[in-house]
């Protein structure tokens, strides 16, 4: 099953490994400042780290890897970002709640044009009044960043996570 | 996730003290149906293992011969498998001969099953083939002489199938599908399920609470036109349109059936006033979310089925699921979602159902709302004093398009309590 807004840029290395060490740091610190933006619950900010075009994602591993197009969240395009945004924000019923989420194992992978692939691990820890701590997701983004006038963003951002059964809920996306 | 080590494990004190006394108030539900251990004994005794149809499983999950599914009857681990003459057969997952849990993958292709332990094997039918070592070696060992493969098999269940619906049962003596299901809910059954489905995805999640509170949920209009913006600000199921709850006789299924009309809903300032979820002026960014592409003869674009015990069905605008509850202790189940399309859905119609479930599922707008009020429930009926819970809105012989009712839930208790000898 085909997804036509997904991205790829092309396979192999075509920039030295000093450029994707350098495009590596470049998207820590991007991807430090999202996790800083979705912990302070600011989910309007989240979708501005997306082009207009960017797909977002969230896709169970036993899905993915069985072709299944199904997504826990699936937003072609900033605007549907901003919709989940604004109802996460003003409409939706839920508990109150600490997100904690850890970005790590970051790779640049290949870098083609103003694109960029790129991957890497992430942990979101949530914790409910009277409630311990919980691992609430683990999973693994595919990301191909665009360079937009100097400023990296996501064209794509795959999230696909291990912990297919889900502790009730995914209020926040990820 | 801690379900089943709860089992067994509900402390002492007022909640396993009681002596199952419904009160006479049939609108009262007691507090104890949703967390007591023996009450949970009783519900897989004479509901999960009585005369009862379980949904298990679509048949575009396992759409070629060789093809399974992990699924579950009640609590109990089942395999759903398709033998190479195109046949669907249910048996347990569980090795006839040391109990192993020997299926581990949620789907997969096989032309047989071996139990990873001592390697005994079954067919796609769940019959013992192999067993290794029969006869012993050198004359020594092995199973006894009389041992008949025939009778070690996987305990099956009876299969029957509509539309692309697999349900099973335990008993030989459970009436027809059709019967158990009754004429209307097979009407709007037959909307949904057209059996040219494509399997989109599968959702999965557990929710801290009991079973029977999310068939409560789909049961009752009330909550949905208070708790869920997305239904009433963009009409997929407000006081504005035409709606129908339908009952079976038996009161264990119910159909929550709604008509959008075209554009906003027009609420009056009254309804308004009462609906904090009604959000007059929300506009949406991407409203292609909610576009309605007219794909079935049923008058209702909106019908969110309850069959008992474990089946909840929805066509709601463009997204079709199935959702199976299976039930994990009293105080916890895991929902498994098969989310599907049509088989003739071009690359835009896939995409458009992708965009719409947005609104179901586990991170869905509906969905978080759901299952977080639950969580809520449950918690309050496991740490509060006990008390019996309201069921009080609306009237037995309502007319059927009242929408603030419990009608549909007191319907379902009523037919509980009978299978229960509550």
């Amino acid at each position: 099953m085909s997804i036509a807004t997904t991205v790829t840029a092309k396979p192999g290395n075509t920039a030295s490994s000093a450029a994707l060490r350098e495009a590596r740091l470049e998207i820590e610190e991007f991807n430090y400042a999202y996790a800083e933006t979705l912990d302070r619950f600011d989910a309007d900010g989240w979708a501005e780290y997306f082009t207009d075009d960017a797909l977002y994602h969230v896709v169970a591993r036993d899905n993915y890897e069985s072709g299944l197009p199904l997504g826990l969240i699936y937003c072609e395009g900033k605007a549907m970002m901003k919709d989940r945004a604004y109802a996460l924000l003003n409409t939706e019923m839920y508990a109150p709640r600490y997100l904690h989420l850890s970005i790590t194992n970051t790779r640049a992978l290949s870098i083609d044009g103003p694109l960029i692939r790129a991957t890497a691990n992430y942990t979101l820890i949530e914790t409910l009044v009277d409630e311990a701590s919980r691992l609430q997701q683990v999973g693994k983004y595919d990301d191909v960043f665009e360079r937009v006038d100097g400023r990296l963003l996501l064209k794509q951002r795959r999230c696909i996570y291990d912990s297919v059964t889900i502790n009730n809920c995914l209020v926040f996306p990820v | 996730m801690d379900g089943n080590s709860r089992v067994g494990e509900t402390p002492p004190g007022p909640h396993s003290a009681r002596n199952y006394v419904w009160p006479e108030d049939d609108a009262l539900i007691p507090d104890w149906i949703y967390t007591d251990q023996e009450i949970y004994k009783r519900e897989i005794e004479r509901i999960f293992l009585g005369r009862h149809w379980n949904f298990v499983g679509l048949d575009c999950e396992l759409p070629q011969p060789g093809d399974y599914i992990r699924s579950f009857v009640g609590p109990f681990p089942v395999v759903v498998a398709r033998d190479p003459d195109g046949e669907v057969h249910v048996f347990e997952n569980r090795c006839a001969h040391r109990g192993a849990e020997f299926c581990r993958e949620y789907r997969g292709k096989a032309d047989s099953f071996i139990c990873p332990y001592h390697n005994w094997t079954y067919n796609l039918e769940g019959d013992l083939t192999a067993v290794p070592f029969r006869r012993g070696i050198k004359g020594k060992g092995g199973v006894p002489k009389d041992f008949d493969m025939s009778r070690h098999g996987l305990r099956k269940y009876r299969v029957a199938q509509r539309g692309g619906v697999i349900f099973a049962t335990a008993r030989d003596e459970t009436e027809p599908l059709e019967n158990y299901l009754g004429p209307d809910v097979v009407a709007e059954f037959d909307a949904t399920f057209d059996g040219d489905m494509k399997l989109l995805g599968v959702h999965r999640n557990v929710i801290p609470g009991n079973w029977k509170l999310y068939q409560e949920n789909l049961k009752d209009p009330y909550h949905a036109t208070l708790l869920h913006t997305y239904l009433t600000t963009f009409g997929l199921f407000v006081s504005t349109n035409e709606s129908r709850i339908m009952v079976d006789p038996l009161g264990r299924h119910a159909g929550l059936l709604s008509r959008r009309s075209d554009g906003r809903p027009d609420v009056s300032e009254e309804d308004r006033s009462n609906m904090q979820a009604f959000k007059a002026t929300m506009e949406l960014n991407d409203p292609r979310v909610l576009d309605f592409v007219r794909e079935h003869d049923s008058k209702w674009s909106g019908a969110a089925m309850t069959i008992f015990p474990t089946l909840t069905a929805l066509r709601q605008t463009n997204i079709l699921n199935t959702r199976l509850l299976v039930p994990r202790g009293p105080n916890e189940f895991m929902m498994i979602w098969a989310v599907f399309g049509r088989v003739d859905d071009d690359d835009e119609m896939v995409r458009h159902r992708l965009r719409q479930n947005n609104i179901f599922g586990p991170s869905g707008f509906l969905g978080i709302e759901d299952n977080e009020a639950l969580k809520f429930v449950q918690d309050g009926l496991l740490k509060a004093r006990p008390a019996d819970g309201l069921a009080v809105l609306g009237e037995d012989d309502e007319p059927e398009d009242t929408i603030i009712t419990e009608r549909a839930i007191r319907g379902m208790y009523r037919y509980y309590r009978e299978v229960m000898g509550l």
